[in-house]
């Protein structure tokens, strides 16, 4: 017996009967079944609740007959009881399940992005026109020593450094794998990430054979389901990457179910086509610090010590304690993930309610190795919910030495953030394996699209640097004295290391 | 504990900002000379400094006390004075102390009582510390500890005078023209943000180090923390300091000569390592992989100055003068190239050094000009 859902429609799609030529995109273009034609009334009609409010309709009406807006739901003002806690009860009570949502915390906690601000030179100090000047982004990601040994007759270096990974901008693609995202996205994040001279991370899906062209700008994840992990894998990186955990569900495992593991996804994943594809919580072989150095030090030797090794964890209350242990175990490189790291699917109450924000734990780290004399020892990457040039400005002024992006690229690439990764309906054909949406995403056009993000992100970095008077971006890691802080209290600008705005 | 950011930058800028006339003359055979034509020459970059500081170094200076440690040490009070001297006493061997000359003049007002000692370090009090490191603790501990008084310099052979007021004035307080030396740097100061401190003059010195330094460093921020990561506490907020502390990391704890230490604080840009040959490439890579966090950025001149030697540069895009001269075997550095010819009219040579290209005045090497490679250099003859 189907009984009828109390769940109200979230938006309301409009119409517009004077433009509509009953041409039916929006019915093939729409994925969640809300458009359909009648044709004994040749007419296009909408079951409206099942609209997501992604604007892939909007977009692809030839006559821009269509316009999608939020119902109003005015329940009585409750500032408790919110719509969405209503609503995510009605839910729970006709499901009995644990609800997953997609994408990142949208929650209103404080974006601490939002209350710094960014220095520049006036009088004293000449800004650089980086029209005219050279304006350095090129960063190395890897463990330094913390001083060089030459020969002091020739000048040759004594000292050997660990493998470094050049990237020419301090911005990259975050872990998305192959099964969460379908393979024409994988494949424009690859070609972008190959023109731009940076790095994309397969994700803990493993690497499509036909990406391996790609490999001297990806980084491949090792993770709990270790899936497509073998030798070849693991040799053919630039960066290997231990996935501890993941900002969008710290301390949860992940599910590809059963339906999206295609013979691709399988022969890549390398399970039987069909299975679920479990992701444990923990990595089953590091249950403390020293079994992650032995984990290390296990994919050092299986690469013979050519590749930096990173470990990603979610930004989480002791980031800087697990941090320092990371460095000492053996990471040549930290990631740290934001409580707005995005992913394909997350339980929402622990996507809206676990981890903490990027900002603080990135200063923090970065604060405290300084005090322990080991931050040269590893680069910190960061990532979760980093959204413009300003975004990398700030993290980098905070102490990152470069910035991971997921959502951004994926906005790119036509993603508006309608939440629903975890359907695999996704209309933009972004996060799904149904290969009538997958075709959505044309890698050419994919790759034009990201190699255009980082480009105009890296001019928008150049320009704030000159403005700084600074023309290498080395002068801005951690150069905390050019942020200021707007709207924070005493023991927020105490854990950012920054003053406030005026003095 | 006092604190000397409170003096030195009551109003906690992030830095002391300032900008100011340079002046350096080396003599790389070693023969000493009177000050007088350096003190003529930076009177002639008056209107680069505003009367808030003035102040020369000079090497060679104290051959008769060569091997003691020559502590230069202002008082603003008698007490200060006592308890200073209690404290050498204490931890060092005294050879000579003595007020250092001055004459009264008009231009001068208040100043503060400075004087000079020559010390030993006793072995067993350095408890298996190396004996510049003993020094440098203790000269930390006058400036951060006792009330009243800082260390001007605290190098052999050498010594650092200075004060509020237009470096010619300076000169003349000090009897400056009394002094011989084979390596003199002067400076004249323009800063913005504080308020006349005779401390906070330049050169800045710790050590055998001097640094006179013209301009504002946008990496100060990091520069700093990267340094307090090697146990240098930046006590005064300013960028000056910064510069002195990563010469003294670099050079004597990491042992790095001095034209790898410019190719860290100014070093090439990425595209011109590409276009070295190849072990230079790696050479210049690797450096700015591992001391990026010293890299100077933002508009700067700098001389530093050590034992038998000068070294001058600008931030990698001269966004601050620089001009070089040569005469015979005497090297001159100057914020203008007037100042130069104004004593030495007739140079064998004089040139504005590229951005970031350090110009080396070496009682070892004959002097280093423009562009040399390091192959070159090796094949120079010593
Ligand atoms: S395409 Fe998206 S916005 Fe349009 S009706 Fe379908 S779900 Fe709604
Ligand atoms: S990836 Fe697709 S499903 Fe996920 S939020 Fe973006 S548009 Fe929606």
């Amino acid at each position: 017996m189907k009984v009828k859902s109390y769940l109200p429609p979230k938006f309301i799609v409009e119409r517009n009967p004077d433009r509509c030529i009953q041409c039916q995109v929006c019915v093939n273009q729409c994925s969640f079944d809300v458009h359909y034609y009648d044709a004994e009334d040749d007419e296009v009609r909408s079951h409206e609740e099942n609209c997501v409010g992604c604007h892939r309709c909007v977009v692809f009406c030839p006559t821009n007959a269509l316009t999608i807006r939020k119902n109003p739901l005015d329940y009585r003002e409750n500032y408790n009881w919110r719509p969405e806690v209503i609503e995510d009860i009605t839910k729970q009570a006709e499901t009995g399940g644990v609800l997953l949502t997609g994408m990142g915390n949208d929650k209103g906690y404080r974006i601490y992005w939002d209350h710094l601000v960014i220095n520049a030179s006036q009088v004293t100090n000449p800004s650089i026109d980086p029209l005219r000047e050279p304006m350095e982004l090129i960063t190395y990601l890897g463990r330094k020593p913390d001083r060089l040994e030459l020969d002091h007759n020739s000048l040759s270096l004594k000292t050997e450094l660990a493998p470094q990974v050049k990237i020419e901008v301090p911005v990259m693609f975050s872990a998305m794998s192959y099964g969460a995202v379908s393979l024409n996205v994988q494949k424009s994040l690859a070609r972008a990430a190959t023109e731009a001279g940076t790095l994309w991370n397969t994700g803990e899906g493993g690497l499509h054979h036909s990406l391996y062209e790609y490999a001297d700008n990806t980084i491949v994840q090792v993770a709990s389901g270790r899936f497509g992990v073998h030798s070849r894998y693991l040799n053919a990186a630039r960066i290997i990457e231990i996935k501890i955990g993941q900002g969008a569900k710290p301390g949860i495992g992940g599910h590809l179910p059963g339906e999206k593991v295609s013979a691709d996804v399988a022969a890549t994943r390398t399970i039987p086509q069909g299975t679920d594809a479990l992701s444990p919580a923990p990595q089953h072989d590091i249950y403390s610090i020293e079994d992650l150095a032995q984990l290390i030090h296990a994919l050092k030797e299986a690469t013979n010590y050519t590749k930096p090794v990173a470990v990603k964890i979610a930004a989480v209350h002791n980031s800087a304690a697990i941090a320092i242990g990371m460095v000492r175990a053996g990471a040549d490189i930290i990631v740290l993930d934001g409580f707005r790291g995005a992913t394909g699917a997350a339980p929402k109450v622990i996507r809206d309610n676990v981890g903490i924000p990027i900002e603080l734990a990135l200063a923090s780290v970065d604060s405290r190795l300084r005090q322990e004399g080991i931050r040269s020892q590893a680069s910190i990457v960061i990532s979760g919910g980093i959204r413009s040039s300003g975004d990398v400005v700030k993290a980098i002024a905070l102490g990152a030495d470069a910035i991971y992006i997921g959502t951004a690229a994926l906005v790119a690439l036509g993603c508006t953030l309608c939440q629903q990764c975890h359907t695999g309906k996704c209309a933009w054909g972004i996060c799904t394996t149904n290969p009538f949406l997958t075709k959505r995403i044309n890698p050419d056009i994919g790759t034009r699209r990201l190699t255009n993000l980082l480009r105009s992100w890296s001019l928008e970095i150049k320009d704030i640097l000159g403005g700084m008077g600074i023309n290498a971006v080395e002068s801005l890691r951690g150069n905390r004295l050019h942020l200021r802080g707007i709207g924070l209290t005493k023991t927020e600008l105490e854990i950012l290391g920054v003053k406030m705005a005026g003095n | 504990m006092k604190d000397l950011n409170e003096t030195n930058n009551p109003y906690c800028d992030d830095k002391v900002i300032d900008a100011c006339s340079i002046f350096g003359m080396m003599n790389t055979t070693g023969e000493r000379f009177s000050g007088e034509c350096v003190i003529r020459a930076i009177a002639n970059m008056h209107v680069r400094g505003n009367g808030l500081g003035g102040g020369f170094a000079i090497y060679g200076i104290y051959p008769e006390y060569a091997g003691c440690y020559a502590f230069h040490i202002m008082y603003l009070s008698r007490e200060g004075k006592s308890e200073v001297e209690d404290f050498l006493k204490d931890r060092f061997r005294f050879m000579t102390a003595e007020e250092v000359p001055t004459r009264r003049t008009q231009k001068i007002v208040n100043p503060p009582l400075v004087w000079r000692y020559f010390l030993e370090v006793d072995q067993q009090k350095c408890n298996g510390q190396p004996q510049d490191d003993y020094v440098m603790d203790r000269v930390m501990e006058i400036n951060t500890r006792i009330k009243d008084a800082f260390v001007f310099s605290s190098g052999k052979d050498m010594a650092v005078f200075k004060g509020v007021g237009y470096p010619e004035e300076i000169a003349e307080y000090f009897c400056l023209e009394e002094y011989e030396g084979y390596l003199w740097t002067a400076h004249g100061r323009f800063p913005t943000n504080t308020p006349g401190w005779w401390g906070g003059a330049h050169p800045f010195s710790i050590l055998d180090w001097t640094v006179v330094h013209n301009g504002e460093i946008s990496s100060y921020g990091i520069n700093r923390r990267y340094l307090e990561g090697f146990g240098y506490h930046c006590t005064m907020q300013t960028d000056t300091e910064v510069i002195a502390y990563a010469v003294d990391l670099l050079v004597r704890k990491h042992g790095l000569p001095m034209e790898i230490v410019a190719k860290i604080l100014a070093p090439p840009f990425w595209d011109d390592i590409e276009r070295c040959p190849e072990d230079e490439q790696k050479l210049f890579r690797t450096l700015r992989q591992v001391y990026g966090s010293l890299l100077l950025n933002g508009p700067f001149t700098v001389i530093i100055a050590n034992h038998g030697e000068m070294i001058g540069f600008t931030d990698r895009i001269r966004l601050r003068p620089l001009t070089a001269g040569v005469k015979d075997s005497v090297l001159y550095l100057s914020s203008e190239e007037s100042a130069i010819r104004l004593i030495c009219p007739d140079l064998d040579q004089a040139w504005i050094p590229m951005g970031g290209e350090p110009v080396v005045g070496s009682l070892e090497r004959p002097i280093v000009s423009k562009g040399v490679t390091i192959a070159e250099r090796n094949e120079a003859p010593c």
